[in-house]
Formats: C-alpha cells, sequence, structure tokens
C-alpha cells in the first residue's frame, strides 16, 4: 500500500449548490407559467400587450380626472383636449344616483342607516360562529327599516310585529292540536292584531312619526337594493312552499306548483314587469289601487320563488331516502318531519344555489328601468343623460354602476363559494 | 322586509277598498292629492327641476287643477309615464288626469275609451336636423335615419308621410325623449322627428341649439290636451273647465297679478261668474265658488303659464301661434261660462 | 305517506278527512282545489268588471288590422301597411336571429376561455377569470346598454365618412364600421349560381361522408387515413371549380356611401350588434364556469390512464377528456341558451325590434291591447322554452350512461 496525500474519498458533503437560475425561483416560475410553450409565449405576449393597451388608456383618463366642475362643458374646458374623465357628474349627482331625485335630502340618512343595520341583521344567518341572540335583530330588522325607508309613525310596524308574534304565541298553544289547526288559529290571530292594531296606528298616526316618503319617491341604487332585499326575503318562503308542493305525493297540489314554477321559469322577467305595469290592473278589486313599486315586488318575488323553489327542490332531492324514513319511523307527522328534520338539512345544502339565485335576482332588479322606474340605470338612462349639463358623459356613468353592483355581487358570490367549501368540509 | 310589504299592501288595499265605489273627484278629495300623469321629462312641458320639483307647461295645467279641487296647488303626486305607459296608467286609475302632451284622436276618444277635455296646445309634427347637413325640406330625407318616440301618433305619422311621398327611411325607435338626445347629438340618426313644441323644447337643452334647424314641414294636427277615463263625466267637466277657466281668464284679462283685486267684484258678469263672485258655477261642479280664481292663481291665465314655461322669453322660444286667443287670430276659444 | 292498513269494521267518521292521513290528502287538495278556483274566479271578476267599467273587451281582432308603423329590420317582406300579426312575426324572426348568433357567439367565447382558465399559462388563466367575474356579476341590461353607448359615442357616423379629408374610411372599400352599425359585403346570386351553391352542398355531404369512411378504414382494418387536409380540399376546390367554370354567377355587393346612409351590402344595426354581443359576452362568462367545471369533473386519474396507453395530449382532450365533460358541460348550457334567448328581451332598451319590440311595444301601445299582447309574448316565450327543454330532456336521455 503506498500512501498517498491525495484523499479519494471525500470525507466532508460539498454545500448545497443553488439551484440553476432556470430552475428555481422567479425565473422557473416565469418561465412554466408564462412561457411553457411557444404557443403560451405568444399569447402572453398578448395579454400583456392588451393589458398596457388598457392600462394606457385608462390611467390618463383616471389620473386626470376632474371631479370638480359642474357640467360637462366646463370639463372639457379644464381637460384643454387632454385625455381624463369627468368625474364631476358623480360628485355633482351621487344623490340621485343612490337615491332617486325625489328622495328628501335632508333624509338620505334614513336609508344609509337602514343600509348599514342591514349588514348586522344579515350577519347571523349568513355566519354561524355569530352569536344566536343576534338573530333578534335579524327578526326585527324588516320592521326598522320600513319605518327607516317609508317613513311614517312607528306604531304601523309596531303593529305588524306584534301581530305576528300574537300569532306565534298562539301558534305554539295549539301545536299540540295538529299543525294545521295551529297555523290556522295563529294566521285569524295575526290578522285580527293587525286589524285591531290598523284603528290604532290611524288614529294616532303622528306618534313617533318620521316624515313619510310615498314608494313613488324611491330610487336610484336604493331602489334596486330595496327591490333585492325584499323579494329575495319574500320569495324564501313561497319557494319552500312551492318545492314541497312539487315534491308532494298530491296530485293536484304538485301540479299546480308544476305549472306555476315552469309557467314562471318560462317567460322573461321584463313580460312579467309588463304584467305588473300594464296588466295587472285589471286582475285587482275596481278601484283599487297598488302602487307601482308594490306590484312590481308582487311580481319579482313570483319569479324569484320560482327559481329558489327549483333550488330547494334540488336539494330535497340530494337528501339521502333514509333521513325521510327515519323522521316517518319516528312517529312524527308530515309538518314535523319537515320542520324538524327535511328542511333544516335540505335548506342548509340549497344555500349556495339560494344565493347565486339572489345574485341574480339582484342583477336583475335594474329592469324595472325599462317600465319606467328610476332605479340606478333608469337615473342614468333618463334624467341624468339626458341634463343639458351632462349629455355624453358614458364611461363614468356607466362605470359607477358597474363598480356598484360588481362590488355587491362579487361579495355575495364569494360568500357563496366560502360557504360551499365550508358545507364540503362538514359533509367528509 | 317580507311582513311589513304584506301589512303595507294590506293597509293599501284597505284604503282602496274604502274608496273603491266613490267617483274620481271623491277619491282625489279623500286622498287629499292629485295624481297627474306627465311625461318623465320635457324640458318646458314637464320635467323636474334641480330640486327634484316639477316645473312646466302641462304640469300647470296639473296644478291648476289641484288647486281647483283641494286648494292647493301643489297637492299634486306627479306620475311619469312613458308613451307605453300613459293609456294604461290611466285606464287602471293610478292616475286621475293625464297631461302629457298627448294627441287627441279618433281611436283614442273612442276606441281607448278616454275623454279628452279640451286642447292646451295645438301642435304639429316636425323634424329637426343638423344644420350641416344642409336639408331644407323634410321631402329631401330619402334614406335618412329617423330618430322617432314609439307608442306616439308622431310614428304613424311618419310611416304615413314617407309613404305617401314614396320616399324611404330608416326608423330607429326609442322610448322616451331623454333617450332620443344623446342619439341624435351623437349622430346615430340624422333626423328626430316629434311634435313642433317638444323639438324646440329638445333643441333648448341642447348645448348649441343654433347647430340644429327645425324643418319648415309640419306633417301632421297634433292637438294636445288633458284626458281623462272616459265614463266619469262629473271628474271630466271639472278638468275640462279648469282648462277653460284659465283660457277665459286670458281672454278677460284675470292675471294672478289682479285676480285678488277683481276678486272683489267687477262690472263683467262673466268675469264675475268665473271668479264666483256672481251665480252657482262652482257648486254646479260640486266645488265650492272660489275654484277658477284658486286654479289661476296657481300658476297664472294660460297666457302667463305659456310664457314663464315655453314663451318667446324663455329658452324654447315657442311663438303663440295657433295658441292665440280667438281675438288675435289663434284657436283658442273658451265657451262661456253661463 | 306510510299507511297502515284499516283495521276491519271501522265506520267513515267525518272526522277522519282531517284526522285520517288516508283520507286527510283528499281533504287538503280539495281544499287547494277550491282555493284555486276561487282566486281564478275573482280575478276572472274583476277582470270582468274592469273591463265592463272601462268598456273594452278582450279580442284579438287588431292582429289583422294594418299594423301603421315600419320597422327597420325585417327578415321578411313587411311595411306599414302589413298587419300587427305579421309585424309580430317579423319580431319573432328577429328574437329568433339574435337569439340563434348569440348561442353560437357564446359557445364560441364560453368554451375558449373555459379552456384558457384552465391554461398553464399564469397571465392568461388570470385575465380570464377576471372577465368572468366582471361580467358575471354586472347586470346584462348594463353591458347592452355600455355597448351601445359605446356604439354611438365612439364609432364614426356616416357624416364622417363624407368628403375629400373624410375623418374616418371604409376597410378595404368593403367594411364600413359606422356608429349606426356595420355594413358588409353581400354576395349577390345571379342565374347559374345555383349550381355552385349545390356543389358546395354537396361537397360538405361528402365530407361527412368521406369521414365516416375513415373511420370505418380505422375501426375494422387499423388504417389511418388522413382526415384533416382532403376536408379542407373538398370543401374548398370543387366548390371555387364549379364558380369558375360556370361563370362567376356570385358577385359581391359593396356598400357604398349615397345621401344620408351607406347603401348596398348587408347592413347590421347598432342596436343589433350592441344586443348580439352584449348577450354573447355575459352568457360566455357563465358557460366558461360551466365548461371549467365540467372539464374538472373528469377525474384526473381519466387523463393518466390515456397517457399511459400512450396517447398525446390533444388526443386525450379530444377523444378522452371532452367526451366525457361534454355530459357534464351540455345540460347546464342548455340552460344558458336558454336564459339568452329570454334575455334577448332585452332588446327593447335599444330600440331592436324583437318580438318584445313589435308585438309588446309597439303594438301595445298603438292598440292599447295590453291584456292580448303580454299574453300573446308570455306564450311565445313559454313555447321556447318548453321546445327547449323537450331538447335538453332528449339529450339528457341520449347520453345517460348506459349500463350494462
Amino acid at each position: 500500500m503506498s500512501k498517498s496525500d491525495i484523499a479519494f474519498v471525500r470525507r466532508e458533503m460539498l454545500p448545497e449548490k443553488a439551484p440553476p437560475a432556470t430552475a428555481a425561483g422567479p425565473i422557473k416560475w416565469v418561465r412554466d407559467n408564462l412561457f411553457p410553450g411557444p404557443i403560451n409565449t405568444v399569447m402572453t405576449l398578448l395579454a400583456i400587450y392588451f393589458i398596457y393597451q388598457i392600462v394606457s388608456g385608462a390611467m390618463p383618463w383616471f389620473l386626470n380626472g376632474v371631479w370638480t366642475t359642474s357640467s360637462l362643458a366646463e370639463c372639457r374646458e379644464v381637460l384643454q383636449g387632454a385625455t381624463g374623465g369627468c368625474f364631476s357628474v358623480l360628485t355633482e349627482r351621487w344623490n340621485q344616483l343612490l337615491f332617486g331625485f325625489q328622495y328628501p335630502s335632508e333624509q338620505y340618512w334614513r336609508p344609509t342607516l337602514a343600509f348599514v343595520l342591514l349588514f348586522v341583521a344579515v350577519a347571523p344567518v349568513l355566519f354561524v360562529a355569530l352569536p344566536r341572540k343576534l338573530l333578534i335583530f335579524t327578526g326585527l330588522y324588516p320592521f326598522i327599516a320600513f319605518w327607516l325607508i317609508w317613513g311614517g309613525t312607528l306604531l304601523v310596524p309596531l303593529v305588524a310585529l306584534i301581530g305576528l308574534i300574537v300569532g306565534y304565541v298562539v301558534f305554539l298553544r295549539f301545536e299540540t292540536k295538529g299543525f294545521a289547526t295551529a297555523a290556522l288559529t295563529g294566521v285569524v290571530a295575526v290578522v285580527l292584531v293587525w286589524w285591531l292594531g290598523g284603528f290604532v296606528s290611524a288614529a294616532a298616526s303622528e306618534t313617533l312619526a318620521l316624515t313619510p316618503v310615498p314608494s313613488r319617491d324611491m330610487g336610484g341604487f336604493m331602489l334596486n337594493m330595496i327591490l333585492g332585499t325584499v323579494c329575495v326575503s319574500l320569495s324564501l318562503p313561497f319557494g319552500i312552499l312551492l318545492a314541497l308542493g312539487r315534491q308532494s305525493d298530491m296530485p293536484i297540489i304538485k301540479w299546480i306548483c308544476v305549472i306555476f314554477i315552469e309557467f314562471i321559469r318560462g317567460v322573461p322577467l321584463i313580460t312579467l314587469l309588463f304584467v305588473a305595469n300594464v296588466v295587472l290592473a285589471y286582475f285587482l278589486p275596481p278601484g283599487s289601487n297598488f302602487d307601482l313599486i308594490l306590484r312590481v315586488i308582487i311580481m319579482i318575488t313570483m319569479f324569484a320563488s320560482a327559481y329558489i323553489a327549483e333550488v330547494i327542490r334540488g336539494g330535497l332531492a340530494a337528501l339521502p331516502r333514509g333521513q325521510y324514513e327515519a323522521a316517518d319511523s319516528l312517529g312524527l307527522d308530515y309538518a314535523q318531519s319537515m320542520r324538524l328534520i327535511i328542511l333544516p338539512q335540505a335548506l342548509k345544502i340549497s344555500i349556495p344555489g339560494i344565493v347565486n339565485v339572489s345574485v341574480g335576482l339582484f342583477k336583475d332588479t335594474t329592469l324595472v328601468s325599462v317600465i319606467s322606474m328610476f332605479d340606478l340605470v333608469g337615473m342614468i338612462r333618463g334624467p341624468i343623460l339626458a341634463a343639458t349639463e351632462w349629455n355624453g358623459v358614458y364611461w363614468e356613468l356607466w362605470g359607477f354602476a358597474v363598480v356598484l353592483f360588481f362590488v355587491v355581487c362579487y361579495g355575495i358570490s364569494q360568500y357563496s363559494q366560502w360557504l360551499e367549501r365550508q358545507l364540503q368540509r362538514d359533509h367528509r | 322586509m317580507k311582513k311589513t310589504v304584506i301589512l303595507g299592501a294590506l293597509t293599501i288595499a284597505g284604503l282602496s277598498a274604502g274608496a273603491a265605489a266613490a267617483a274620481t273627484l271623491d277619491d282625489v278629495k279623500a286622498r287629499g292629492k292629485l295624481n297627474c300623469g306627465v311625461t318623465t321629462g320635457l324640458v318646458g312641458f314637464a320635467a323636474p327641476d334641480a330640486n327634484g320639483e316639477w316645473q312646466g307647461f302641462d304640469v300647470g295645467v296639473c296644478r291648476a287643477v289641484a288647486a281647483a279641487v283641494l286648494g292647493d296647488p301643489t297637492a299634486v303626486e306627479f306620475v311619469p309615464t312613458t308613451g307605453k305607459t300613459r293609456f294604461t296608467a290611466l285606464a287602471s286609475g293610478e292616475i286621475d288626469l293625464l297631461a302629457r302632451n298627448t294627441t287627441w284622436t279618433f281611436s283614442r276618444d273612442v276606441d281607448l275609451k278616454f275623454e279628452f277635455v279640451g286642447v292646451n296646445y295645438y301642435d304639429g309634427q316636425g323634424f329637426m336636423v343638423p344644420k350641416s347637413l344642409g336639408v331644407t325640406s323634410a321631402k329631401e330625407l330619402d334614406g335618412a335615419t329617423v330618430c322617432i318616440q314609439t307608442g306616439t301618433t308622431t310614428e304613424l305619422n311618419l310611416a304615413d308621410f314617407f309613404r305617401v311621398n314614396n320616399i324611404s327611411y330608416e326608423p330607429v325607435p326609442i322610448e322616451t325623449n331623454a333617450e332620443a338626445q344623446p342619439l341624435y347629438l351623437e349622430g346615430a340618426c340624422d333626423v328626430y322627428t316629434t311634435d313642433a313644441s317638444g323639438l324646440a323644447a329638445t333643441r333648448a337643452a341642447f348645448e348649441n341649439p343654433s347647430e340644429h334647424v327645425i324643418l319648415p314641414e309640419i306633417i301632421s294636427k297634433e292637438p294636445l290636451g288633458p284626458l281623462v277615463r272616459h265614463g266619469d263625466s262629473e271628474w271630466g267637466d271639472i278638468a275640462r273647465w279648469t282648462l277653460n277657466a284659465l283660457i277665459a281668464a286670458e281672454e278677460y284679462g284675470v292675471t294672478s297679478a289682479n285676480i285678488a283685486e277683481l276678486a272683489n267684484g267687477t262690472d263683467n258678469p262673466e268675469i264675475n261668474r268665473l271668479l264666483g263672485t256672481e251665480g252657482t258655477l262652482g257648486e254646479m261642479l260640486g266645488l265650492d265658488a272660489e275654484w277658477a280664481k284658486r286654479a289661476i292663481m296657481a300658476g297664472g291665465n294660460y297666457g302667463e303659464l305659456f310664457e314663464k314655461n315655453i314663451g318667446e322669453n324663455t329658452p324654447i322660444g315657442l311663438s303663440r301661434g295657433l295658441n292665440a286667443q280667438w281675438t288675435e287670430g289663434g284657436l283658442l276659444y273658451s265657451p262661456p261660462f253661463r | 305517506m306510510t299507511s297502515i292498513s284499516p283495521p276491519r269494521g271501522e265506520s267513515f267518521t267525518l272526522s277522519k278527512l282531517i284526522n285520517d292521513t288516508r283520507y286527510r290528502s283528499y281533504t287538503f287538495q280539495f281544499i287547494a282545489l277550491v282555493l284555486l278556483i276561487a282566486l281564478f274566479a275573482y280575478l276572472g271578476s274583476n277582470l270582468a268588471q274592469n273591463l265592463r267599467d272601462a268598456g273594452l273587451n278582450i279580442s284579438y281582432g287588431f292582429l289583422s288590422e294594418p299594423a301603421g308603423y315600419d320597422i327597420n329590420q325585417r327578415l321578411i317582406e313587411y311595411d306599414s301597411q302589413s298587419t300587427h300579426l305579421r309585424a309580430s312575426i317579423v319580431g319573432v324572426l328577429n328574437t329568433l336571429l339574435v337569439a340563434f348568433l348569440g348561442c353560437i357567439l357564446a359557445t364560441v367565447i364560453g368554451v375558449v376561455v373555459g379552456v384558457l382558465r384552465l391554461s398553464q399559462n399564469w397571465l392568461i388563466r388570470k385575465l380570464m377569470s377576471v372577465y368572468v367575474e366582471i361580467f358575471r356579476n354586472v347586470p346584462v341590461l348594463i353591458w347592452i346598454l355600455i355597448i351601445m353607448a359605446v356604439f354611438t359615442a365612439v364609432l364614426p357616423q356616416p357624416r364622417d365618412f363624407r368628403g375629400d379629408d373624410a375623418e374616418a374610411s371604409m376597410l378595404w372599400d368593403a367594411f364600413a364600421f359606422t356608429g349606426r352599425g356595420f355594413y358588409f359585403p353581400k354576395p349577390v346570386f345571379e342565374t347559374g349560381s345555383t349550381i355552385v351553391v349545390l356543389t358546395f352542398l354537396a361537397s360538405i355531404i361528402g365530407i361527412f361522408v368521406y369521414r365516416s369512411y375513415a373511420r370505418k378504414q380505422l375501426f375494422q382494418k387499423g388504417r389511418l387515413l388522413p382526415v384533416f387536409w382532403p376536408s379542407v380540399g373538398l370543401f374548398f376546390v370543387p366548390a371555387v371549380l364549379m364558380f369558375f367554370i360556370a361563370g362567376r354567377p356570385i358577385s359581391m355587393e359593396y356598400p357604398s356611401l349615397q345621401g344620408f346612409n351607406f347603401q348596398g351590402g348587408i347592413y347590421a344595426r347598432n342596436s343589433f350588434i350592441s344586443l348580439w354581443f352584449a348577450l354573447s359576452i355575459y352568457t360566455a362568462a357563465f358557460i366558461a364556469e360551466n365548461v371549467r367545471a365540467g372539464i374538472l369533473a373528469v377525474s384526473k386519474g381519466q387523463t393518466e390512464a390515456a397517457a399511459s396507453l400512450g396517447l398525446r395530449p390533444n388526443r386525450i382532450m379530444n377523444l378522452v377528456i371532452l367526451p366525457q365533460a361534454l355530459r357534464i358541460i351540455i345540460p347546464p348550457l342548455i340552460s344558458q341558451y336558454l336564459n339568452l334567448t329570454k334575455n334577448s328581451s332585452l332588446a327593447i332598451a335599444v330600440g331592436y325590434m324583437d318580438i318584445t319590440g313589435t308585438l309588446g311595444g309597439i303594438t301595445l301601445n298603438q292598440t292599447g291591447r295590453a291584456i292580448e299582447t303580454v299574453l300573446l309574448l308570455m306564450l311565445f316565450y313559454l313555447a321556447i322554452s318548453l321546445a327547449i327543454s323537450a331538447v335538453m330532456n332528449v339529450y339528457n336521455n341520449a347520453v345517460k350512461l348506459k349500463e350494462r
């Protein structure tokens, strides 16, 4: 064995080398995600060019935007031919866009407050983690919101609330005698209280009264919000009933529900709005006169409940058969099994679908502008674009409308996706 | 929010059920407000100003009727209607009176069952074109794109006019005057056609009114007037004679300025009867004696309304023309108050 | 409802109608029926009373009276002296036209976007999801109006094309993009053109025959015939040859500026284009989501199995993934078509003369027959949606997993 100074066996590991620049870090990411092949390279370049075009077009328009003038002509003067948005139309007419042109301006705090409270009221419904006590406020919210937005004496919503409470108490008292009897007695009690309370609130119409605002004066984005929330919450109970009816064993009830649902889903909302606008009056008792907003609410609610019924039907169908059989084997009657076993589960599965329908419905409330109601779209198309000062301000106004709707609808749909993920986890 | 709406529905249903059988006059009195249908916005005739107050010539008629019936010219609920919704709104009882530059035609009167109570503006259909097109007559419009409000008589007149003159055109239907303006200004149509008064009003709202001309042809008769439902003649009488009172007041020189003085009694019996110091005309209508006085005080007599809203000193700048008193060569002629 | 077999000998009592589950359903149905009839009777009597008070009646006679108004876009012969019925048919055709073209464009955009949303390319992926989210979350009415406003405000008007130093000019002297709409050259079929058209149709049939022949060869004998280039050849060559043999019987009519407007050529109006575009890109955003979900729903094992068989990526897509994904994609796709058709009723916002614009718009205005026209309108849309659902059911039955 000859000794050698040269060690040919390495005793210690070489320090790790950084991976080649092309196989790690941002460069790898860029290569993998932006330029994986020739076709993708071309697409990436096209996309970058497209984004550049949009940004280079929109940036000066935004940055040079004029916010303080009082007409488009003045905007043009300020801009001196440079690209720039005339956002003054928003600062000038924001109140009309949000509240319509007839809502008294010193009362704007009322719908605003109602809007803020809406979040408080809806939160416990949407997020199960919140304390259940908050649901009481959710129950009270419709009455508060009605009083805030429409004004008038507090007694009217109060009477309505008391009526419902009395009705519920009566219902509980009679529940042992069967669901149908209890429900009927409860309804009678409600109507009785409302009827009696009607005299009280009519007599004392000045008690705790806010300035009344007729519904004809509602407008702007507020009108979209009102129609959206009212119709969605109204259509839920109707949708549940229709879905149950469609699943029912009783052929007559089933067919009534099927025909109603399929008819409503088969026609566009706009024809139903035409009905509200020009036909419905013929079917009401002679001399009676609902205002337009109420007729529109009726028709949109019918429209929404048909769609919600289909979603809930899906939820009912998705429940394993064993749940129905288990409820029956416990000796529960139909009302009890539905109320205690089936619906809680079915509704839970259907929530994402219901939320999607609600988003669609909220978007559809813009259609009322076609029947000359001044919602956000109606305000833009009518009074604002026709005004001498703002003739021709398209991008700024429509951009504003797009942003408002996008924020609301995107928010809701993100919630729905979050909820879907939550529900999935529960089932695993 | 659902229960409140149901409750609202119930209260409204209850309220209206109570008033169901009553006539329009009693309805209006019980309601304390006159529901008056107007356009969705035509400057000079009916349009909300910056404060949301309705202003205009047609609005003046509404206010006069409200003053006559309810004693308060502001007790009016203005219901904006489009060409499409106006008749159903009136037929269904949503409005009590329609004062929305509506042309009095045979079929509307007879077939649609409405009662026109008079004419508050004698109009005719005209054409407006940009000056730069160099058009001087409607007959030169062969092949032009024409913006037209649907649901109006102008639409039918237009079809007739072009058919009779054997020239072609391209109609662009629009729903309201407000939508027509941007289309016309951006050049999406060459011509805008509607009642000549409406054209003048629309042009007045332009940035550069002088760049547009109204062609000399008037292709139709358009007597515009307020109307009510068929079948309630008492209410129709009130609307008719309120309008006549405004016209007669101008004829007799009764203005909102001198009416207080004249109401103490004059030596002209016609004025006395009009203002209620003599005779029982108000009672016959189911109103009090001072109905016409209040109607005239609401916005002035016909001439004052005209001058204030659409007259030559306003941006709209319409001359009286056919709408002058019969004594001055016009067509306005109120039947006698007797 | 479960029911227990009745004990024998028990007599029927009235209280059983409400307490016995066997009879209770009859009671409920009876009550429901009575209530329904009562409701209809109530509404009907109100209607009769209201009509009597107003002195009106229900009659469809107006349909045979002259309409009196003109319609700009008409696919069949129509003038102001035609009847209201004919005006309605013009409207129906316009509705079907925009719905049909809208479905095609929406599918194309939707499928491309849906596939691109799954692309490797991060930028493209993000860009596509931005598109989907923006268009899905804003009302279609706003899109229609925006596109219409952009149209009239941004594009040049015919008058800008006039003069020697015109602000705007036509593309290749054949296409004109104006604020009033697009003008395209129109093929004019002269005598002798029939044979060219027939040749063209025959070669299309030929393509299908050849393709099925090639497939048969592949499956039966394992011979792989080229398909793409022969198809292209069949598509063009015979028709072009016949075109020259027959002496060029088809010529193009180019639009040209005459008077107020361009004359000649095909004129796609701004109302039509903005409606078509807006409906397509709006619906495409939904279709893209359906396509994406459909492709994702095919399990990854399928891709891997196909890859292990040695299939190339595009073959995996065509032969393995798409056939399975389509089964999931098609039902929601058809309901999107239905939505698009119903949304086309928003045409009224831009003055496109569809059925809502003619029958539900001008005819309603001019005749005042609100109940009749709105009823007809609803029946028309109902018929369309029932037809589309019928197609959907047939399809669903056809693609149902056939288990052996």
